[in-house]
């Protein structure tokens, strides 16, 4: 542990530190531009420099090891003058278009030209004008203003594993670019709009659209993936305008992905702001108390076996809670969460929990991924399978469909025979035996199938066998891509006694069994399959469910709630309702509390603190929350022998439209056509 | 001045046959096996003995750098690169050593390459010396098909392998960092220091970089000892050095010279004197564009080493001695240099990339007079805001020549802005 003196005050900091980390400890602070404790150091802007004694020029605090004995000065004459220099360096040539520039107000160029910078310009020579460059649907460049930090090359480079950016040029000339005019094509690209600290990378759907100080900020967590990132939510008035990652070291460190970031313009589309009865065949506005007594009477009038109940990808706790309240209060036992139909046993919780954590990757040493593309299924997860995969030592096996997963894979073919070999203790199997920490992840696709619980099976087969789980590891995982899975599972929205499962209810559905079908946000199913029965959409999108519907009960976005979601490491989290859902929409689990009383059958709960205490005591598990409870070890999946020959297929076909949002999104739309190269369908005609 | 049997360079000029045949005649490869029986320690022990500096710039001590090498070998090789990346302004010393004497500098990496545990090396040369590249080539294939380089080299039970890498043309690929960099087949830009080479250097192994003539003067220092060296030139700046003499000068030579040789003699003895006389000189560069100029009244007492030059606030650099006489526009000249770092500044660091082309834009005013005279003391701040900022010692490089044409030539600048004030029409009063 090197003890150093800074500014006169002695510090024992951890060995390893660099010198600016050291002063951050000691409470001086070191203005930078191109240092990022994420990315590699490249201590080019010069801003850091301090003063060292025993040396004769000044050090880049960022690139100098702590060392023992080190004298270090950051506010000596030397230094204000060496940050003087390089912030009047760095300005020459950067144009002065705060004005009109969308960092304006975050910038740290700005900030720190406040604190270092001098009050006038020396430079009489023309300033250097770049050429913008086409990054892509998500990012916009103004290459101008770039000070060459190459802050994004590093985060393409190291974390999202493209090496699509990269700078030419030599001295003035040097130029941030794509490689042969490329775009930047990674899930993770807009990161390097947060990670820009001039206004030369900014967000393309964003574009003039607020200032930051108009900005509401909302601290919340997202629901475009099961990974539920944290995220903060700048809204202005009922609009929200942006999305920004939040510092979370358990899940996803400060990144998120493209879809979490710019799908939010699909919240101001196709939005369900009132509710709606079929009169006739056509949907039909109509108030509130028209829209609940009429699916009242439906619910009262059908036997409660011919009822049923499908909460969808993005529902909250709160209100799967809720409609299974009224479900069992109308005596109805056909309820299921799992709209995907994967046979997660909601007792055998350990078989549906990514149960290493995102965070306990960094310690796995091997990893089998069985049926899944975590870049598109849950990209700040794969981010973290590429950070554990750089620092070495760290062997991949997979089976799918070959994909990019941006670090060194060995691909096993996309058949699930490959399983039985595996749990045999064939081939990579011996690598994970060999392992001391070894991992699987299991991808939602690959159980949500016919034979799903045997693929399951197997799967606990290999990890039993190879060591993944002991006291203090467990290395299955399951990665699920659906926001309300998890809680779903946790509070048992799952078929009661006797009841039926989704395949089921759609199966009675078709055949003219089931009256009333009441979809919480359900858009993935087959509407075809739901035949003659009276079809409820509560949501807040006109998706998929609202087109075949017969009643709509309009919701609200997780943008617009508070409400309470599990992710895929069955970590309960809550969302803030940082902007209030449009024209008469409302709150989910108000909806449904409401519905019980047209219903007769009033749910024990007046508000959100006498619905989360009822959750609360009823799985206290989710009371606790961000916390991680370990699942108990058991058996669970099916007869292995009932595993068919059908090749693994990753469940996403276009990464930025899974969920109602990104499919009503411009944004998503544009990357779907630019970046993959397909022209939207269906709902952005 | 050197005697003719001091020479370690016996064909600098080309008069005699390259090759084997004939650098044998001249000595080379004799005894090396007998060199390397020293072992590694012997070897450095007697480098360092000699006060031998490195030849390209900074003068570093090269015994002292070869010993900072692993003594155990590790899990990592350690390499030996060459730098041959001749590239500063006026300096042509290594391109006659590689031309003309390219054993000199085999048997050196053969040598140099023992004594810090390499059995790799790589001669980094500068991509537009293509017959030198070529005739070190012939050069080194001759070694290997006389058994002198490859397994078992000179029969010393000591393997050593030996590669040319051709440049692309940088300047910047001359800074040891930034020529590993390169030679790794990467964008040519310097690297953090520390980690130094000798611990992180090529694919991440202790890599000791050291000039050619540096390694191509170490043979002959072993061969005839250490006292022989250090007894030629002055204390800490000892043994004999290429000069290349261009410019203003009757007969611009390269010439191998005794170390600290008075600059008025190195010029009137080999050069055939200033053009016009002594009198007529205006300034020197002693060592190459990097180092900031000499005026005259310098240049008739100062020696021709790393501390005198020091002394003086200047620098002896590749000892490339650049003669300006009194028709010299300076500051055009100058101007012309800051063009040059403008041009090859790799654009890493912000004070080099942007002040470089700031400072080369206020030179061009100041050549004629476009400026205000406040601006000379906003050069001269501006270069100092550059000097030692870096992560390499082209920003240093860049400033340099433009602190020394304002130490000592603040009065012309001072000229030309008045002329050029008092040139430009008025309205009338």
């Amino acid at each position: 542990m090197p003890k150093l003196t800074i500014d006169g005050t002695a510090i024992e900091v951890e060995a390893g530190l660099t010198v600016l980390q050291a002063c951050e400890l000691a409470g001086a602070e070191i203005p930078r531009f191109c240092y990022h404790e994420r990315l590699s150091i490249a201590s080019n802007c010069r801003m850091c420099l301090v003063e060292m004694e025993k040396s004769p020029k000044p050090i880049a605090s960022c690139a100098m090891p702590a060392a023992d004995g080190m004298v270090i000065h950051t506010d000596t004459a030397t230094v204000r003058k060496a940050r003087k220099g390089v912030m009047e360096f760095l300005l020459i040539n950067h144009p002065l278009d705060c004005p009109i520039c969308d960092q304006g107000g975050e910038c740290d160029l700005q900030d720190q030209a406040m604190a270092y910078g001098f009050d006038r310009s020396r430079f009489n020579e023309n300033k250097r004008a770049v050429a913008d460059k086409e990054f892509g649907p998500l990012i916009k460049t103004v290459m101008t203003r770039c000070i060459h930090c190459t802050r994004c090359i590093r985060f393409a480079t190291e974390v999202a594993g493209v090496e699509e950016l990269g700078a030419i040029g030599r001295g003035e000339h040097m130029e941030v670019v794509t490689y042969v005019d490329k775009m930047v094509t990674s899930e993770l690209s807009g990161n390097i709009i947060d990670l820009c600290p001039v206004g030369a990378l900014t967000s393309k759907p964003y574009a003039f659209a607020a200032r930051p100080w108009e900005l509401r900020e909302t601290e919340s967590i997202d629901v475009s993936d099961a990974v539920g990132c944290h995220i903060r939510i700048d809204a202005r008035g009922r609009e929200v305008m942006r999305v920004l990652p939040r510092l979370c070291e358990e899940i996803n460190e400060e990144w998120i992905s493209d879809k979490t970031r710019f799908a939010v313009d699909g919240l101001r589309r196709q939005r369900l702001d009132r509710p709606y009865l079929r009169k006739e065949g056509k949907l039909t506005p109509v108030g509130w108390p028209e829209a609940l007594a009429a699916v009242g009477a439906r619910l009262t009038g059908s036997a409660p076996q011919r009822i049923a109940a499908i909460a969808g990808d993005l529902a909250d706790v709160e209100a799967m809670m809720a409609l299974k309240d009224l479900m069992q209060a109308l005596g109805s036992p056909h309820l299921d969460c799992r709209q995907d139909d994967a046979p997660f046993d909601p007792a055998a919780r350990a078989s549906w929990l990514f149960n290493t954590t995102i965070a306990g990757i960094e310690q796995a040493d091997a990893c089998l991924i069985i049926g899944s593309n975590p870049r598109w299924e849950a990209p700040i997860v794969n981010a973290r399978l590429r950070k554990r995969f750089l620092r070495g030592g760290f062997k991949v096996a997979a089976l799918g469909p070959k994909v990019d997963l941006t670090y060194g894979v060995e691909w096993l073919g996309a058949s699930p025979g490959t399983l039985k070999d595996l749990a045999d203790g064939q081939g990579f199997a011996e690598v994970l035996k060999a392992a001391s920490h070894p991992m699987l992840i299991l991808g939602a696709g690959a159980v949500a199938r016919p034979d799903g619980a045997a693929v399951l099976g197997l799967a606990r087969e290999i990890a039993e066998r190879c060591g993944m789980v002991r006291e203090g590891w467990n290395g299955f995982n399951l990665l699920h891509t659906a926001a309300a899975r998890v809680g779903g599972l946790e509070i048992g929205f799952t078929p009661g006694a006797g009841g039926r499962d989704l395949q089921r209810i759609l199966a009675a559905a078709g055949a003219g069994e089931m009256e009333v079908v009441y979809l919480l946000g359900a858009d993935e199913i087959d509407m075809t399959r739901l035949g003659r029965a009276f079809v409820v959409y509560q949501g807040h999108h006109g998706d998929a469910g609202a087109h075949r519907a017969d009643a709509i009960l309009p919701g609200a976005a997780y943008t617009e709630k508070d409400a309470t979601y599990v992710n895929m490491e069955g970590r309960p989290q809550q969302t803030r309702l940082a902007a209030y859902p449009p024209g008469e929409a409302r709150e989910d689990w108000t909806i449904i509390r409401a519905l019980s009383d047209a219903v007769g059958r009033r749910l024990p709960y007046d508000n959100l603190v006498q619905l989360r205490r009822r959750i609360h005591e009823a799985y206290p598990r989710l009371g606790r929350l961000r916390a991680i409870e370990p699942a108990a070890w058991q058996t669970f999946g099916a007869e292995t022998a009932a595993v068919t020959g059908e090749p693994f297929r990753s469940p996403i076909e276009n990464f930025y439209m899974t969920d109602p949002i990104g499919r009503a999104s411009e944004t998503m739309a544009a990357c779907t056509e630019r970046l993959l190269g397909r022209r939207g369908t269906g709902t952005h005609g | 001045m050197l005697r003719v049997e001091d020479r370690v360079f016996g064909n600098l000029y080309g008069e005699h046959d390259w090759r084997l045949a004939g650098a044998r005649s001249r000595g080379a490869w004799d005894g090396t096996k007998a060199m390397l029986a020293l072992g590694r320690d012997g070897i450095i022990d007697e480098i360092k003995k000699s006060d031998l500096r490195g030849r390209g710039g900074a003068g570093f001590p090269t015994g002292l750098k070869w010993s900072f090498m692993p003594k155990q070998p590790g899990e990592r090789p350690s390499y030996l690169v060459v730098n041959a990346d001749e590239s500063e302004p006026g300096t042509c010393k290594d391109r006659d050593i590689l031309r003309f004497d390219p054993h000199l500098l085999v048997e050196g990496c053969l040598v140099s390459g023992f004594a810090m545990g390499a059995h790799v090396g790589y001669i980094y040369i500068r991509g537009e010396f293509y017959n030198e590249a070529a005739n070190l080539q012939v050069a080194i294939d001759e070694a290997y098909a006389a058994g002198l380089l490859g397994r078992d080299a000179c029969g010393s039970g000591w393997d050593f392998d030996l590669y040319v890498h051709r440049g692309a043309g940088a300047y910047i690929c001359g800074e040891e960092t930034a020529l590993l960099e390169s030679l790794e087949g990467k964008k040519g830009m310097p690297r953090l220091k520390p980690p130094f080479p000798a611990a992180v250097g090529l694919y991440g192994c202790p890599t000791t970089v050291n000039n050619v003539e540096t390694i191509a003067v170490a043979p002959t220092i072993l061969r005839r000892g250490a006292s022989w060296w250090s007894a030629i030139g002055r204390p800490k700046n000892t043994g004999t050095k290429i000069f290349c003499i261009s410019g203003h000068v009757n007969r611009p030579c390269n010439v191998e010279e005794e170390m600290g040789i008075p600059l008025k003699e190195l010029i009137e003895r080999h050069a055939g004197g200033v053009r016009g006389g002594w009198d007529n000189l205006l300034a020197v560069i002693p060592g190459g564009s990097s180092v900031p100029l000499l005026p005259r009244p310098i240049c008739d007492t100062v020696l021709m080493d790393f501390d005198s030059l020091r002394e003086v606030k200047s620098g002896l650099g590749t000892a490339a001695v650049i003669v300006m006489d009194k028709s010299t526009d300076i500051v055009d000249a100058i101007a012309r240099l800051s063009h040059f770092y403008m041009h090859e500044s790799c654009g890493q660091c912000t004070p080099c990339r942007e002040g470089a082309g700031w400072m080369y834009r206020v030179m061009k005013r100041l050549v004629l007079g476009h400026a205000r005279l406040g601006e000379i003391d906003d050069l001269c701040e501006v270069s100092r805001e550059i000097e030692g900022h870096t992560i390499c010692a082209l920003g240093d490089a860049a400033a340099w020549p433009i602190q020394g044409l304002i130490r000592h030539f603040r009065p012309e600048l001072e000229r030309r802005i008045a002329a050029h004030e008092s040139s430009r029409p008025r309205a009338a009063e």
